[in-house]
């Protein structure tokens, strides 16, 4: 387990106790008129933790983080982010923040290199521009026009603008669409680099794998509310992560089973079948099939008011 | 085969650690600004170096440059070549006149002041709205003062730069006798540097217009177009109906070019201006009364984001 973890002290509803919380959010609500997009939501997200916020699109993540941004005026509810009510947050409030939001289309008339200098200097203690092109991998486009990048490229210029004015939290709105896998592998070592040096981190992501790979917890939002949070080895609880055994019996029908001891249930199997059953797979849950698992269970209705929202 | 092979899941803390060394970015355990933000660079500082990153952002947008900033020499050439042998422009029966160049020459500086204002960052500031930079600049801690003075400051450069490039060709290329004396020089400074502010802030206001960044052209050329024919850029204002005047006289434009005539074409023209006067008094009444419209509007307008109700 990483020592940045937030101990297991956790309530039941996964809230660390730790009350000097990066983000403490209560009964968090937003609606576009007749439409809730966000409907009670409560959740802490402690000092150094990188929590990853999941769910289908127009489940209400991005309104979420948007408010917990300043972007947005929530409806009800009470919301604290490193302190302040993003409500009324001032540049001080700002200069602690980075923000990497879904992609930009700027017209890109200004080099990466020119970019990030500029952006620089709007902090009290940005880091320094070459460091920052030379995590992002960029170096050799640090003097191209961010028009001439590649899409995988541009959300690298993206994350690199996050990430210059050394945020105390930052928000991570998913970063790698675009990157392809090296990139991405590139990225989530950036992104435990920053994580070692302590930046509280807010991720949302469609790439389940990232969110397992990153998070130290993991939220799972649909219709406008945390259908569950918890550490992400222990997302959806135990029953969820129990492996499955799969084969096909000799006369050709698929069997399924869910055991702790795998090992010795196939052992049982082959001694059954005097042999080695066909298709055998033991299959430990991915937080991907869990997530699936507790987004379908949700219920169809759940989801169809996504679909209205999204 | 073995179970372990089949096993298709990366999510145990071993798997997240394999390929984990820290990235080399930014060790420095401490933040020098604190947490209560600190020595954040002041307003001031930030908006100087964001008109230097302005101005570059202009001139290498090859739209802006043609249609706000080389717009009016084209078209002064344009002017001076396409009626060059229909004579000189004289105020009234036996008077002496000017070329026809010499008089375009202000209602050119009085579009290239309108241009690089209200039709250069209206376009530019709903583009920015539409595109994400000003989403992205507002999740930063630029204060929207900065922000402003590099957009006010990007616009005094390049119509200063207008202006000098407009007068040389005029005086060398094209020919044009410019004025001597250091009174009308004056009246050029004070009328320029007011109907640029003036134009910047319309600009500014008129920005929050266009439901998109695509749409900011379709929104914002005619009216500025609509706005040069009728206030004597491209058409002689005194050859006008007399109701096209005063509409115009409702918009600052009909007075940049009014002050600029005062400046650029001899006293005796001054007959065919609407009062027969130059005015230079209700010049300034006018651009001033502008200024301070664009700034109201744009104080309660300006938005980094289509914030929901």
């Amino acid at each position: 387990m990483d020592t940045t973890a937030p101990d297991s002290g956790t309530t039941s509803a996964g809230l660390p106790a730790d009350t000097d919380a990066a983000v403490r959010i209560r009964g968090l609500r937003k609606a576009y008129g007749d439409v809730v997009a966000v409907d009670g939501i409560d959740l802490d997200i402690a000092r150094g933790e990188t929590f990853a916020l999941l769910g289908p699109n127009g489940a209400g993540k991005s309104t979420t983080v948007e408010i917990l941004e300043g972007y947005r005026l929530r409806s009800a509810g009470e919301v604290s982010v490193l302190g302040i009510d993003p409500a009324h947050g001032d540049l001080d409030w700002k200069a602690r923040l980075g923000i990497v939001l879904q992609s930009a289309t700027e017209s890109g008339v200004y080099t990466v290199r020119e970019q990030l200098t500029h952006l620089a200097g709007f902090y009290p203690d940005p880091r320094d521009v070459d460091e920052v092109i030379a995590a992002v991998g960029l170096v050799a486009k640090a003097r191209t026009r961010v028009s001439k990048l590649s899409g995988g490229q541009r959300r690298r210029v993206d994350v690199a603008l996050g990430i210059i004015g050394r945020p105390e939290l930052l928000f991570l709105d998913e970063p790698t669409t675009g990157f392809d896998p090296e990139a991405r592998r590139e990225f989530w070592k950036l992104i435990r680099g920053l994580k070692a040096e302590g930046t509280t981190i807010l991720l949302t992501t469609h790439y389940l794998d990232e969110a397992a790979q990153l998070g130290d917890r993991a939220g799972i939002i649909l219709g406008g509310r945390l259908l569950d949070v918890g550490l992400v080895d222990e997302l959806g609880g135990a029953s969820a992560r129990v492996p499955i055994v799969r084969w096909r019996e000799s006369d050709g029908t698929p069997h399924e089973a869910r055991t702790e001891r795998p090992a010795e249930f196939v052992a049982s199997v082959v001694a059954r079948h005097g042999g080695e059953p066909d298709a055998l797979e033991v299959i430990r849950p991915s937080l991907e099939d869990i997530y699936l698992q507790l987004v379908h269970s949700a219920g169809a209705e759940a989801h169809d008011d996504e679909e209205a929202l999204a | 085969m073995s179970d372990t092979t089949t096993t298709p899941t990366t999510t145990t803390a071993d798997a997240r650690r394999a390929d984990a060394p820290a990235h080399a970015i930014g060790t420095r355990g401490t933040r020098r600004g604190g947490a209560d933000g600190g020595n954040r660079p002041g307003m001031l500082r930030v908006g100087v170096s964001r008109i230097g990153f302005e101005t570059k952002g202009y001139f290498r947008s090859p739209d802006a440059v043609f249609f706000t900033f080389l717009f009016p020499l084209i078209m002064l050439g344009i002017f001076t070549a396409a009626f060059s042998a229909s004579g000189d422009i004289v105020p009234g029966p036996g008077m002496e006149g000017v070329s026809v160049g010499a008089y375009y020459l202000p209602g050119m500086l009085a579009a290239g002041m309108l241009l690089s204002g209200v039709q250069n960052l209206a376009v530019d500031i709903a583009t920015e709205k539409g595109d994400g930079t000003l989403k992205r600049l507002g999740g930063t801690p630029l204060s929207p003062v900065s922000y402003f003075l590099g957009k006010i400051g990007q616009v005094f450069v390049t119509a200063v730069l207008q202006a000098a490039l407009l007068l040389l060709v005029a005086g060398t290329i094209l020919g044009i006798a410019l004025p001597t004396t250091s009174e009308a020089w004056l009246t050029f400074a004070w009328v320029f540097v007011l109907g640029v502010a003036t134009s910047a802030l319309c600009g500014i206001a008129l920005s929050a217009v266009p439901r998109s960044g695509k749409s900011a052209t379709a929104v914002v050329i005619p009216i500025v177009l609509v706005l040069q024919f009728i206030s004597g850029v491209y058409l002689q204002f005194s050859q006008l109906p007399e109701w096209m005047q005063n509409i115009a006289s409702l918009f600052p434009l009909k007075w940049m070019a009014q002050g600029m005539r005062a400046v650029f074409l001899p006293d005796d023209f001054k007959v065919l201006e609407q009062h027969g006067e130059w005015d230079l008094g209700w010049v300034a009444i006018a651009l001033v009364a502008w200024l301070v419209i664009g700034l109201v509007v744009s104080r309660l307008t300006f938005r980094w984001i289509r914030r929901d109700a």
